[in-house]
């Protein structure tokens, strides 16, 4: 866990610099991902178990990308987590997995779930362009229904646009 | 006489309209009409006897609060209920007591009667009167079984409402919404249904699984909602009655925005493909979708016309969120909305005249346009209002407010299309999704 932190915390420094202040990286860092404390979490006494959820996240510079207000597209940044990712799942070509499309709450319902469609998709695509077989992915949008950061600002909705590759436990 | 003379005044803009209607009226469009003062003592009982729902005599008091929220909250009358006037016996049901009420400042008088049936059923007469004309304007009556007897008080208002502005009804009707509760990373969704008023309050899933976006069929026996049962989003119809939900389309692409056609069979959604949505429309049978947009881009939250002949959408085939009219198969489709920022959520009037949609510039405001896009007007401005339904008469609109910040939440709302008899409707939780069923019959 520690690691992990340790690892976002790097990432982050790395993609402030990367984005030139310009960028869409959100303000402030992104809690990690859910895992919970108990129950099956690929975790043996520590040890990590290859191919589960918790070797993903620690082999990955980011389980997820973000994007620009009504945007979809995958810009450098992104193709630097998603290249990272298509090589973890290179390796373990029996692992099935989703990847939800959120938008932030400045959108109407349903435009948002389409718009969140569209952001898992791209996500999707380009990982299929990366070698991953279509067949292991399942899209699924919850637009704005599953926020992340839960404040109506625009670090928040930058943290909320997301595409999260979700490896199952 | 200034009464009648502030009377006439109320009355000149509608006159125009409705020559054939007594000169006691209130208009719903004009913007400076005073509210017509309405008294509604309790109704009377020609003999107080015990039913299912209560005593005869307790019933006629209610039914006069339930008339009487019902005409204040339309914003057009400033009712005198049964705290405020004396109570009339059942004798002056049919003669009321003209020399009495000028004093008490009303200019309308409603009274009526409450009676048990040998076969346990309640007889409800209503009656509506004109008191500086001393002349009876419209009258109703009902027999139906005490539970019923709010479903009386509604049409009763409804009567009164329609009588003296010209306008269809609208109280006799049920709202669906989603009632929501739980912090805003984790909200917990359950489709609900309830009166107009908000009274007979019920839930209908238990809030295991998202749900949004329902809609009443015409007949109120179905709803049509997007539920994540299973962490799947698919389009759902939920029988009322047995309390059972079937799958409407089968796909391994994801569907959204659900819309009944106006005559109940077909359902109009979206489907998207590798990212492109576009508007389908199938039978609620199932079978085979027929594709009615193609363009790149999200084409999104089709509503029909009340003749079926018309629908209109959102799309950002433009780059940003416009509305586009096209006829019912797809053909001839075009934007119909200018007035710069976005707008979505697109909802034909069950009249005709209008188009209800959120517009997105800088606040989310609900608004209304003409179907050709001319004469666009915003009826509310805060920071998030979103998703007009309409009234059956085509002139009200209830939608959702979202509140700002961590612990955003949200409500619904109702306005009319003066904006200015805006207020929220009481509901057990917070609400949002709201959707407005046809009068009941």
């Amino acid at each position: 866990m520690n690691a992990y932190r340790m690892r976002i915390a790097l990432t982050a420094a790395a993609l402030a610099l990367a984005a030139g202040c310009a960028k869409k990286a959100p303000d402030q860092l992104p809690p990690p991902p859910e895992t919970p404390s108990t129950g099956d979490t690929g975790q043996i006494e520590g040890a990590v178990v290859p191919g589960s959820r918790a070797d993903f996240l620690q082999s990955v510079p980011s389980d997820r990308v973000f994007f620009d207000t009504d945007m979809y597209n995958i810009d450098d940044e992104d193709r630097r987590i998603l290249d990272a990712q298509a090589e973890w799942l290179q390796r373990y070509p029996n692992v099935r997995f989703t990847i939800e499309g959120h938008a932030d709450e400045r959108g109407t319902r349903e435009y948002n779930l389409a718009l969140g469609d569209r952001r898992a998709n791209a996500a999707k695509n380009y990982l299929q362009s990366r070698g991953i077989d279509p067949s292991r992915m399942t899209v699924i949008s919850w637009g704005k229904e599953r926020p992340e950061a839960l404040g109506s600002d625009e670090s928040a909705w930058a943290q909320n646009r997301r595409a999260v590759t979700v490896i199952p436990q | 006489m200034n009464m009648i003379k502030t009377l006439l005044a109320v009355v000149a803009a509608a006159f125009a309209f409705y020559p054939a209607q007594s000169q006691l009226s209130v208009d719903v469009t004009d913007e400076t009409s005073a509210d017509l003062v309405i008294a509604v003592p309790s109704l009377a009982t020609p003999q107080r006897a015990p039913t299912q729902a209560g005593s005869t005599d307790v019933l006629g008091r209610q039914i006069a609060e339930v008339i009487v929220t019902d005409l204040r909250n339309s914003g057009l009358f400033r009712p005198l209920g049964p705290g405020a006037v004396r109570s009339i016996s059942h004798a002056e049901v049919t003669a009321p007591a003209f020399d009495y009420w000028p004093g008490t400042g009303a200019q309308a008088l409603v009274q009526g009667f409450v009676q048990a049936n040998p076969d346990g059923r309640l007889t409800i007469g209503c009656y509506l009167y004109d008191v500086a004309l001393r002349q009876e304007l419209t009258r109703q009556g009902f027999v139906l079984t005490p539970n019923e007897w709010r479903r009386a008080a509604h049409k009763c208002a409804d009567a009164i409402y329609a009588r003296l502005t010209g306008e269809s009804p609208f109280f006799d009707s049920r709202i669906a919404y989603i009632a929501e509760t739980g912090p805003k990373d984790r909200r917990v969704k359950r489709l609900a249904i309830m009166d107009s008023d908000g009274a007979n309050h019920r839930f209908l899933t238990n809030g295991q699984s998202v749900v949004l976006t329902p809609r009443f069929s015409p007949d109120y026996k179905q709803i049509v909602y997007l539920s994540y049962i299973g962490q799947r989003p698919r389009i759902y119809i939920y029988d009322v009655g047995t309390g059972r939900q079937r799958v409407v389309t089968e796909s391994a692409n994801q569907t959204w925005a659900p819309r009944f056609s106006p005559d109940g069979r077909y359902i109009l959604y979206s489907m998207s493909v590798g990212g492109n949505t576009d508007i389908y429309r199938i039978s609620v049978n199932g079978g085979q979708p027929q594709r009615l947009t193609t363009s790149p881009g999200i084409d999104v939250g089709g509503s029909y016309s009340p003749d079926g002949s018309r629908i209109v959408f959102e799309s950002d085939r433009s780059g940003s969120q416009q509305l586009y009219v096209m006829n019912a198969d797809g053909s001839n489709q075009r934007r119909i909305s200018f007035g710069g920022g976005r707008y979505a959520t697109p909802e034909w009037s069950p009249r005709g005249d209008l188009i209800a949609f959120t517009k997105i510039a800088g606040n989310f405001r609900i608004g209304v346009m003409s179907p050709d896009g001319s004469n666009e007007r915003l009826l509310t401005n805060s920071w998030q209002d979103e998703a007009p339904t309409w009234a059956p008469n085509g002139r009200v609109i209830q939608f959702f407010r979202t509140t700002q910040g961590r612990g955003g939440r949200s409500s619904i709302w109702q306005v009319d299309l003066t904006g200015r008899n805006l207020r929220r409707i009481p509901t057990p939780l917070d609400g949002s999704d709201p959707t407005w069923g046809p009068l009941l019959p």
